[in-house]
C-alpha cells in the first residue's frame, strides 16, 4: 500500500431520506477493501472520532461516519450539533438505523468494496452499535464500552461481536458486561469480550483524561485481528 | 460513563456569545463527557436561545459552588426585596 488515502466530509442519504453528512476516510490504491461504520461518541462528529476513521483507512479499511447530530443544526460545530441533539431529547434508535444503513449502502457500492461491512460506536455509539449488530445485515460489530445496553436484544444478534470494555468503567460496569455475556451464551451467540484493568470509560480517547495507553493499544490489537477474520477473511 | 441525565429549566433573559446579546428562554444541564474541559465528565449547560447558545463545562465541585453563589445572592435580604 502507498498509504495514499481520500479522507473528508461526504453527503449520503439517511433515514427517512434525508440528506446528512459524513466523514469518509478511503484508501486510494487498494482493492477487495473491507468497509467499517464508525459511530461517534455523544459529544459528537469531532476532530478525535474522524482521526479514528482515518486510523481505519490507514488499516485498509473503507471507513464511513454518519453525523448523527447533523439533522439539529446542519453545518454547526461538532460541539453545537450535539447540544441541539441532546436538547431535542437524544437521536432516536429508528433515525440512527436509518442513517447507518445509508452509510453502509454507500460503502458496500463502491467499486473497490469487498462486500464486507462491519460497525464499530465508542460510548453512545458503543450502544448502537449493538443496537446495529441486532437489527442491520452487518459482517461484524464492535462495542467499545457501550452503556446502557439492553441484553434482551441478544436473540437478535447477527454478526459476531467484539466487546472492549474498562473494568473501572461504571456503565458499562463489569455486572453489565457478565449480564451481556450471559444473554449471549443463553441464545449460542459468537462473541470476544475483553475487559481492562484498570481502565475506565473512553479508554481510546487521545484526548481525554480518561486515554489508557495499555488497553488502547491492545483494544486496537483487537480489533484488527476480529475485522481481520471477519472483514478481511484473513 | 455517557450519564445521557440531561434536565432542562426555562429561563428568561439574556446571554452574551462574543458577538451580541441574544434572548434566551431554556437552559439544559447535565452531567456527562465535556466538549472541551480536560474532565472524564463535566457539569455542562447550555443557555439557549433561538438556535443560538452560550455553553459552560465545569467540574463538579465548581459547579455546586456556582450554584450555591446563584442561591445565596438570590436569597440575601437585599435581592429578596426586589424579586
Amino acid at each position: 500500500m502507498s498509504d495514499l488515502m481520500t479522507a473528508g466530509t461526504v453527503t449520503i442519504t439517511g433515514h427517512g431520506g434525508n440528506e446528512i453528512e459524513a466523514y469518509c476516510a478511503y484508501p486510494s490504491d487498494a482493492a477487495d477493501q473491507p468497509s467499517v461504520v464508525v459511530l461517534h461518541h455523544m459529544p459528537g462528529y469531532d476532530r478525535a472520532t474522524k482521526e479514528i476513521v482515518r486510523t481505519f483507512a490507514a488499516y485498509g479499511y473503507a471507513a464511513l461516519m454518519p453525523n448523527l447530530h447533523y439533522r439539529y443544526a446542519p453545518g454547526a460545530k461538532a460541539g453545537d450539533a450535539a447540544a441541539a441533539a441532546r436538547d431535542a431529547g437524544g437521536v432516536p434508535d429508528e433515525q440512527c438505523l436509518g442513517d447507518v444503513q445509508g452509510a453502509i449502502d454507500v460503502l458496500r457500492a463502491r467499486p473497490e468494496s469487498n462486500g464486507r461491512v462491519g460497525v464499530i460506536g465508542y460510548c453512545s455509539g458503543g450502544r448502537q452499535s449493538w443496537v446495529v449488530a441486532c437489527s442491520l445485515d452487518v459482517d461484524a460489530a464492535v462495542d467499545c464500552y457501550g452503556g446502557r445496553a439492553d441484553p434482551g436484544l441478544a436473540p437478535n444478534l447477527r454478526c459476531p461481536l467484539l466487546g472492549l470494555f474498562g473494568k473501572e468503567d461504571q456503565s458499562p460496569s463489569p455486572e453489565d458486561v457478565a449480564a451481556m455475556a450471559a444473554a449471549l451464551d443463553a441464545n449460542g451467540k459468537s462473541y470476544e469480550f475483553h475487559s481492562y484493568d484498570g481502565a475506565g470509560h473512553a479508554f481510546f480517547s487521545v484526548d481525554r483524561p480518561m486515554y489508557n495507553l495499555e488497553a488502547a493499544k491492545d483494544g486496537w490489537k483487537r480489533i484488527w485481528a476480529f475485522y481481520g477474520v471477519h472483514l478481511k477473511g484473513e | 460513563m455517557c450519564t445521557y441525565l440531561t434536565t432542562t429549566a426555562p429561563v428568561a433573559g439574556s446571554a452574551y456569545a462574543g458577538d451580541d446579546w441574544f434572548a434566551v428562554n431554556r437552559a439544559v444541564v447535565y452531567f456527562d463527557h465535556p466538549q472541551d474541559a480536560a474532565l472524564d465528565h463535566a457539569l455542562c449547560i447550555d443557555v439557549w436561545g433561538t438556535g443560538e447558545r452560550v455553553a459552560v463545562e465545569l467540574d463538579a465541585t465548581s459547579a455546586r459552588a456556582l450554584a450555591e453563589a446563584i442561591l445565596a445572592t438570590l436569597d440575601s435580604d437585599e435581592v429578596a426585596a426586589l424579586t
